[in-house]
């Protein structure tokens, strides 16, 4: 496998290492931000530009600016005096080896038996668009629904209480 | 000799290229150009900083920096070698390593962005069959480094600055994304290359840019708007309002890494400038028709500094708007606008090449701007002021 | 290895990574943090299997990986409009002082 591979997925693992390591929530939530980076490189190295560019948009552009507000809205930068893992740490990452396991056997069972040398896919914008309005388009207007009750819901749910609110 | 004088960076990208072996000529002639893009922009900064301190002078009745050169035009030379030899303060309690790498990042987001402008006919540094959308992502990366800046100063005023700066930016964004999406409608394309040539015909010596449609101008204006918004400048300053904020979230920043900041800021400028010149001004297309021997590159750098005059003027001549009423404009009025003005250009491809697509989109928006104009403005009773004495 | 194997390798050890996190840290903000990592696992899977299967340019993964990405984002906003209702209310962001439904 190429090297750019490598140095992708070393930058990728490290930073969501760092995301779920480290003891301050802003520096978890900036190692995010490298983690989401490097997989935008990864599916840009995977001839899928228009997602790499899309997760770049929404996820670095949006849900780690969306991270960072809610930490800072929570006072989540103090650390807390028992310590930042919880007190059943133990059976979390067991179970957390253990999916890893049994994933990593499955993949490194069943990736032999596929064909090797599959060509690049090119792919325009414009088929993209197409499919999008012709092949899927009931998906994208349930998610434009999806997307406006999120909104909405988001509104509501962290909305201040007035006192003799109706 | 004119297409000779048009095309001569990229031919002398490639006469100079060609002294090396073929399995590395892609790869120089890519970063020769990523060196002059880096050495020339700066460069452009350096000059655009007198400009703007000698435009706002002569707006605000009183000269610019006269002292250094001619004209006090080798003050960027004075301020650089100020801001290099400035110590670098970091405040004890920041948070050290967030604190360098803020600056860092928004100049490196900032260069990225430079990639996909098209500065002439067949002068683009990379063309990305999403280009435009390329840009907007690599925009959003600048709003993670203004909170990084600061949050890591571990200041009160510099994270009240970066809130509303990072705030003000999301909105803004928006109007950004969906004024441009109607040149995308229009055009056909996110290349920003089919764009320009989507642009560059002429009908009776008139160009076909698109800030000549109704559509088109009314993108242009929102477009302008939130571009002002999108680098902080007046008047929607008051993350870094010098009057309110000290300096907003760089306030704790010193020598080089100011100046990074101010590269920063100046380079979006530049870029977005160039982004909107590409997608309503035509991007490197010549005004009339008979005018067109004049090289592509000229036209793009004459209007990408018109754009930048006309920064610099609107910031010596209006006064700053406050964080409410700029969210409220955004979201309230602008948006509103900017989703209409999708509508009105799909009617203008619907309806074909006529007269009536003119009058009827022209109609609409005109209708819809004084419509919502009024009625945004009944709700705040301008009128006679009425006075409230203590009891 | 292949290199399809090698990108679901990563994606599964992403996957191990962000399911670590959201069952060991203690404050909420991070829960979701890990949830995000789970989700972009997924998105990289998806990815991968477009490229290197039969088909790409029928462009499923592609779309089912756009689709995705709306989605996380969507289910982040409210995720951390419900953290920051529970922080005003219980004055607090960790989970394990949040165990009683009394309050």
């Amino acid at each position: 496998m190429s090297f750019v591979f490598y140095i992708l997925s070393a930058l990728t693992v490290a930073g969501a290492l760092a995301a779920v390591l480290l003891k301050n929530t802003v520096h978890c939530a900036l190692a995010l931000t490298v983690a989401f980076a490097g997989l935008a490189l990864l599916f840009l190295d995977l001839h899928a530009q228009f997602a790499g560019f899309a997760q770049i948009l929404v996820y670095i552009g949006a849900v780690a600016i969306l991270v960072v507000f809610a930490i800072l809205l929570t006072k989540g930068s103090e650390t807390p005096k028992d310590g930042v893992f919880s007190k059943t740490w133990l059976a979390g990452l067991a179970v957390a080896a253990a999916v890893f396991a049994v994933l990593g056997w499955a993949v490194l069972q069943s990736t032999s038996r596929l064909p090797q040398d599959v060509k690049a896919p090119t792919v325009t914008v414009q088929q993209i668009g197409q499919s999008l309005v012709g092949r899927y388009v009931l998906p994208l207007e349930i998610v434009a629904v999806l997307l406006t009750a999120a909104m909405i819901g988001a509104v509501i749910i962290a909305l201040h209480e007035k006192e003799g609110l109706q | 000799m004119f297409e000779t004088l048009d095309q001569i960076f990229v031919l002398l990208q490639h006469w100079l290229v060609g002294f090396l072996p073929l399995a590395w000529q892609s790869v120089a002639g890519v970063l020769l150009s990523v060196v002059v893009i880096i050495g020339l922009f700066p460069a452009l900064f350096a000059l655009t900083t007198v400009f703007e301190r000698k435009g706002l002078g002569r707006i605000q009745n009183r000269l610019g920096p006269n002292r250094v050169g001619p004209f006090g035009f080798f003050q960027p030379v004075a301020d650089g070698i100020k801001s290099l030899t400035k110590e670098d303060i970091v405040p004890l309690s920041a948070d050290v390593a967030v604190h360098f790498l803020a600056p860092v990042l928004l100049v490196v987001s900032v260069f990225m962005g430079f990639a996909v402008l098209p500065m002439g006919r067949n002068m683009v540094l990379v063309d990305m069959d999403a280009g435009l959308l390329f840009y907007f992502a690599i925009g959003a990366s600048t709003e993670l480094s203004v909170f990084m800046a600061g949050w890591s100063s571990r200041n009160k005023y510099s994270l009240m600055g970066a809130m509303r700066a990072v705030a003000q930016m999301i909105s803004y964004e928006v109007v950004l994304l969906l004024s441009s999406v109607t040149v995308v409608m229009i055009a056909g394309s996110l290349s920003l290359t089919k764009i320009v040539e989507a642009q560059n015909h002429y009908t009776w010596g008139l160009p076909h840019w698109y800030i000549f449609t109704p559509w088109g101008l009314a993108g242009f204006v929102m477009f302008t708007i939130a571009a002002t918004a999108e680098t902080n400048r007046s008047p929607f300053d008051l993350p870094e309002g010098e009057s309110e904020l000290v300096a907003g979230y760089h306030t704790e920043y010193s020598g080089f890494k100011f100046a990074l900041f101010f590269l920063g800021e100046y380079l979006a400028m530049f870029s977005i400038s160039g982004l909107g010149t590409t997608l309503f001004l035509g991007g490197w297309s010549a005004p009339f028709s008979f005018l067109t021997w004049i090289p592509s590159w000229i036209w793009f750098f004459s209007k990408l500094m018109l754009s930048i005059f006309v920064f610099i003027w609107m910031r010596g001549t209006l006064p700053r708007l406050r964080q409410d009423q700029l969210m409220n404009f955004a979201w309230k009025f602008v948006l509103p606008m900017c989703l209409l003005n999708l509508f009105v250009a799909g009617l203008w491809r619907f309806l074909g090449a006529s007269w009536q697509r003119w009058v009827f989109c022209s109609a609409i928006l005109i209708l819809a701007y004084i419509g919502m104009g009024l009625g945004e403005m009944r709700r705040k009773h301008i009128g006679p002021r009425r006075y409230r004495y203590a009891e | 290895m292949t290199p399809l194997a090698g990108y679901l390798l990563v994606a599964a050890l992403l996957f191990a990574i962000g399911l670590a996190g959201a069952l060991t840290r203690r404050n909420a903000i991070l829960v979701l943090i890990g949830i995000e990592l789970m989700l972009n696992a997924g998105n990289l899977n998806l990815i991968a299997f477009w490229r290197y299967g039969p088909h790409p340019e029928v462009l499923t993964g592609m779309m089912f990986a756009i689709f995705s990405i709306a989605v996380a984002a969507a289910e982040a906003a409210v995720g951390l409009g419900l953290v920051i209702q529970i922080h005003r209310h219980a004055h607090t962001t960790d989970l394990d002082a949040m165990n009683r439904m009394k309050g």
